[in-house]
């Protein structure tokens, strides 16, 4: 049935008009608008609505307070902390796993044997879910069980490896674990971006006697550029919402020295019946990403149109 | 004519059948040991009438339940009946209009007779109608002390909490953590009440929790109660465990010399097959004051269109508030029943210690009932920041504390 009225929509709307152009395609979209506009547009808008008001269990549309929840969220020790968690953890993450991507794809494009093995050994962690890393990781770096213990048993009695329970650097403990999850597919990403650089420019380098890492840097990363700001997107947005990583690893701890903000969203939502607050959190979260993407996507496409 | 009789007579066992056997899904957190075997005597005595419970366990402590719970009812997908801590927890859901009223239930079984102490049936009750069941009392001020351990240590297991400190050295020269914690935030929260009700007495903790007083949160007696807290937070390194019933065991194998925990606790030790003044000891109030928090979990019902499952609900309701089931749950769970009118001969030392506490009325309020659980929630963050962090000290703490009862609600 809905096939064949698209289909005569499509067939009747021949009409010049630039409106009805690709109209079947238009139908098609509309679901995916609708979800844009109301989900993600409405739901932000009334989220951040709802970031004004003393909504508690329940949201409370006519109990407005104005920045009082802003005023409380940057006056919590645990908000901050989160902050700075995640500025660290982002800013690791996004160029370790760049890094590590980078050279493994570049390792790996060196057309060496039993690529697909390599290839599918090192995606591999990318299958499992957050939690599950976590989970792995807590007991790699527990010092009775993992890490710590292995090395000891080789004879370095003094060897001291305990990220989780040190609270000033249990971050990088999560870090770890985000890094050995996420850089497989950063790989496969610029891998598949590097096979697509044509065969005559690696041709052309080796003629003018260009070493290969200089090919690399000078020649096949700015060809690669849309590859990168692909991957670049993907990292941010896992980033910005992780959460489960570190549910799964530390639940926050020790303390509140592994918390993220979007724990503390989640936490102050359901947790501590204080939707407000906890509205306030994300939108903060939300200007953060729009810090981010705005200049981004002007230096993107509005430089474009004007050149 | 025979067949029309026959076949009416199906019809009407089929009605009838249909009519009273209906399924319950029953949502709660108790999935420790001792906590399921409790739970289980709520379901054999509710399928032993012709209605199924069907157990809706969540694991990972209320702090992870109680949000799944709430946004399912919330969002219009609602269990038939469900656990939560009563006091504030609920109250927002209950004046929306989303959970059952069972006044007529308990007006009919005088329910106002026989809950004791009654202040568990005025946090069930709002505006002159009852709302939830209260199934137990809990209290949280207990200290759980391993004999094992104290002998590894060479003392002798201490009485009360300032015994316990001083013991603590010789603890750790026999390779034994003083204090078990866990590092979940509720259980610090949990260890400062009680340290509170110990180090700065009664009237200080009423002062705060019940007036929301922030001057004698702020007095002298106060930073006692921190200074206290902030020698207890050196006594539990090493113990770095999350949940409370993971905590409780490193005390039964005798890792641990204590753990400040709630009466709750004792399952995992009934479970473990140790005996109260052999095995273990437990000291409520720390065993300086002895008095008890009376929190404590109760049901609630949410409404449901169907009136053959409010009937369901409503039997549910007064099986679990009936003298054998209260008897059979508690015995198990360790905490104590919410009448004062059962047997409890079965019951072992330190639910008796517990029931005697209760009998002269050495009663408080439970954090969770006189705060929110916005209030709550930061009172957690600010313990478990503290007993994580030796960098924070004393004044610091104090000061962020008197701010947030300043705000409390």
């Amino acid at each position: 049935m809905a096939v064949t009225d698209t289909g005569q929509t499509g067939a009747g709307a021949k009409k010049p008009s630039p409106l009805f152009k690709n109209l079947t395609a238009k139908i098609a979209a509309i679901p995916m608008i609708m979800t844009a506009l109301v989900v993600f547009i409405g739901c932000t808008l009334w989220t951040i609505y709802h970031s004004f008001t003393k909504s508690r269990l329940l949201p409370a549309p006519d109990r407005w307070v104005g920045l009082e929840n802003y005023e409380r969220l940057w006056s919590e020790n645990r908000w901050i902390v989160s902050i700075e968690n995640l500025a660290i953890y982002g800013a690791c993450s996004l160029i370790l796993s760049l890094v590590i991507g980078f050279i493994l794809a570049a390792l790996l494009d060196r057309k060496i044997r039993f690529e697909n093995t390599i290839r599918t050994i090192i995606l591999y962690p990318f299958a499992l879910s957050f939690v599950v890393t976590g989970l792995v990781w807590q007991w790699i770096l527990n010092p009775q069980l993992g890490l710590q213990n292995v090395v000891r048993g080789w004879g370095w009695e003094t060897f001291t490896f305990d990220p989780i329970n040190n609270a000033d650097i249990v971050i990088y403990g999560i870090l770890i674990a985000g890094i050995w999850q996420g850089s497989g597919f950063v790989m496969v990403l610029l891998l598949a971006g590097m096979r697509g650089i044509d065969e005559d420019v690696w041709k052309a380098s080796r003629v003018e006697g260009i070493p290969a890492w200089k090919t690399y840097i000078f020649i096949v990363i700015p060809m690669m550029r849309p590859v990168f700001v692909t991957a670049l997107v993907i990292i941010s947005a896992g980033i910005i919402k992780v959460y489960d990583l570190v549910v799964a690893q530390t639940s926050g701890g020790p303390g509140i020295a592994s918390e993220v903000p979007a724990k503390y969203v989640i936490e102050k939502m359901f947790t501590s019946q204080n939707l407000g607050l906890g509205f306030a959190a994300s939108t903060m979260m939300l200007l953060s990403v729009l810090v981010v993407l705005i200049p981004w996507a002007y230096l993107e496409f509005g430089g474009k149109k004007n050149g | 004519m025979k067949l029309t009789t026959k076949l009416l007579a199906a019809t009407a066992m089929v009605a009838a059948s249909s009519a009273s056997a209906v399924e319950l899904e029953v949502t709660h957190w108790w999935t420790s040991g001792g906590e399921a075997a409790a739970v289980s005597e709520f379901a054999k005595a509710f399928n032993a009438t012709e209605h199924t419970w069907v157990d809706g366990a969540i694991a990972g402590s209320g702090g992870t339940a109680r949000p799944i719970i709430i946004s399912r009812i919330l969002g219009g997908d609602p269990m038939h009946a469900t656990q939560l801590n009563h006091g504030r927890q609920a109250e927002e859901l209950v004046e929306a209009g989303l959970m059952l009223d069972l006044t007529d239930v308990a007006e009919a079984e005088g329910w106002a007779d026989v809950v004791n102490p009654s202040r568990l049936l005025d946090s069930c009750t709002l505006d002159g109608k009852v709302y939830c069941v209260p199934v137990n009392i809990h209290s949280p001020q207990w200290l759980w002390l391993s004999h094992a351990a104290y002998e590894k240590a060479g003392v002798d297991v201490p009485a009360d909490w300032f015994e316990f400190v001083d013991s603590a050295d010789a603890l750790k020269e026999a390779g034994v953590v003083p204090l078990a914690m866990g590092q979940q935030s509720w259980q610090t929260n949990l260890a400062f009440g009680a340290i509170m009700v110990a180090v700065g007495g009664t009237d200080l903790y009423l002062d705060v929790l019940t007036n929301k007083n922030a001057e004698a949160a702020a007095s002298p007696e106060m930073t006692k109660v921190f200074e206290a807290f902030a020698a207890a937070r050196l006594l539990s390194e090493g113990s770095n465990v999350q949940d409370w019933n993971q905590a409780t065991n490193l005390v039964i194998t005798g890792q641990a010399g204590g753990q400040i925990h709630g009466d709750w606790a004792q399952g995992e030790f009934q479970v473990a097959e140790q005996v109260a003044g052999t095995d273990y000891t437990c000291l409520p109030g720390l065993g300086v004051n002895e008095i008890i928090a009376t929190g404590g979990d109760a049901f609630y019902f949410p409404k449901s269109d169907d009136p053959e499952i409010t009937a369901a609900q409503k039997e549910l309701a007064s099986l679990m508030i009936s003298r054998e089931v209260q008897v059979a749950f508690n015995l198990k769970k360790g905490s104590l029943p919410i009448r004062g009118d059962v047997d409890l001969s079965a019951a072992n030392d330190c639910m008796k210690k517990g029931l005697a506490i209760l009998a002269a009325g050495n009663v408080l309020p439970d954090g969770v009932n006189a705060f929110s659980a916005d209030t709550q929630g930061q009172i957690d963050d600010l313990t478990v920041e503290f007993w994580n962090d030796t960098s924070i000290t004393v004044e610091d703490a104090q000061a962020r504390y008197v701010g947030i009862i300043e705000d409390a609600d």
